[in-house]
């Protein structure tokens, strides 16, 4: 259990790396399936069937090929071949995202101290319930936004007269 | 059993390099796919959260999440696609319109 947990998670950050370091947008892409794919995989080894598959299903099939659509129109490869005119201010990133890592490392290492409660894992039963009690109204807003976005996408997409 | 902190570092690890490179690159798409990274870094955190107190709201949360950031997808591609037709070129040092 261990050692697959630590081969996806080297899958996992490499993939991650790759998305980020990787010049080609098409290779981004790719790269992220492949993240996505990981955390669907630890998903599963959690226990946690439908969010797994939703992932796979949401993202690597409904999200992914939107991206490489939007690759495909917008010729992708040509715009970050030329020398970067902020290059020093976004190589700051690097100790920034350095720092960041560290607090979120040391607010991880502190939680480890916490006792640890009776573990049940929670069913999907029980979080389905959840969905359609206690975050009913969030669940009706989800909706008027995927109609919002819909909407918007079809003002945006439309051809200027 | 994995211990939810190992879920929690590699959430830590994969939401920082979708930080930097949301600052690191020029690429609009390239600076989208490195948010759904941070988004899914914090679902993992939320299923590591879930699983540990043994409570269904992660779960909830979990597909929240991915509505809204296929929306937010929908929309964002939808602009950049937008602003592309216009200016024909594709970098984030070029939109520079609403800086004041």
């Amino acid at each position: 259990m261990a050692v697959a947990f630590a081969l996806i998670a080297l899958v996992a950050v490499g993939s991650a790396v790759g998305l980020v370091a990787k010049r080609n947008p098409i290779h981004a892409a790719l790269f992220l399936v492949v993240n996505l794919g990981s955390l669907a995989a630890f998903y599963l080894m959690m226990g946690f069937q439908f969010l797994a598959f939703a992932q796979i299903i949401v993202y690597a099939g409904a999200i992914m090929v939107l991206f490489v659509f939007a690759i495909m129109v917008l010729i992708p490869g040509k715009e970050e071949t030329g020398p970067d005119p902020r290059r020093p201010w976004r190589l700051l990133a690097l100790p920034l995202g350095a720092a960041l890592l560290l607090e979120l490392g040391l607010i991880v290492a502190a939680r480890r101290a916490a006792p640890a409660p009776a573990a049940r894992p929670p069913g999907f039963e029980a979080s389905m319930t959840a969905l359609f009690t206690d975050y009913l109204f969030p669940f009706e807003l989800t909706s008027v936004l995927l109609l919002a976005a819909m909407v918007g996408v079809l003002v945006l997409a439309r051809r200027r007269a | 059993m994995i211990p939810d902190s190992w879920y929690l570092a590699v959430s830590a690890a994969l939401f920082t390099i979708g930080v930097v490179g949301v600052v690191i690159r020029r690429n609009p798409l390239v600076i989208f796919m490195s948010l759904e990274l941070a988004l899914n870094a914090a679902n993992l955190a939320l299923l590591a959260f879930s699983q540990r107190w043994g409570t269904a709201d992660g779960q909830a949360l979990v597909l929240f999440v991915m509505a809204v950031a296929a929306a937010e997808v929908a929309v964002g591609l939808a602009i950049i696609v937008a602003i592309f037709r216009v200016r024909q070129r594709l970098s984030v040092d070029d939109l520079s319109l609403m800086r004041w």
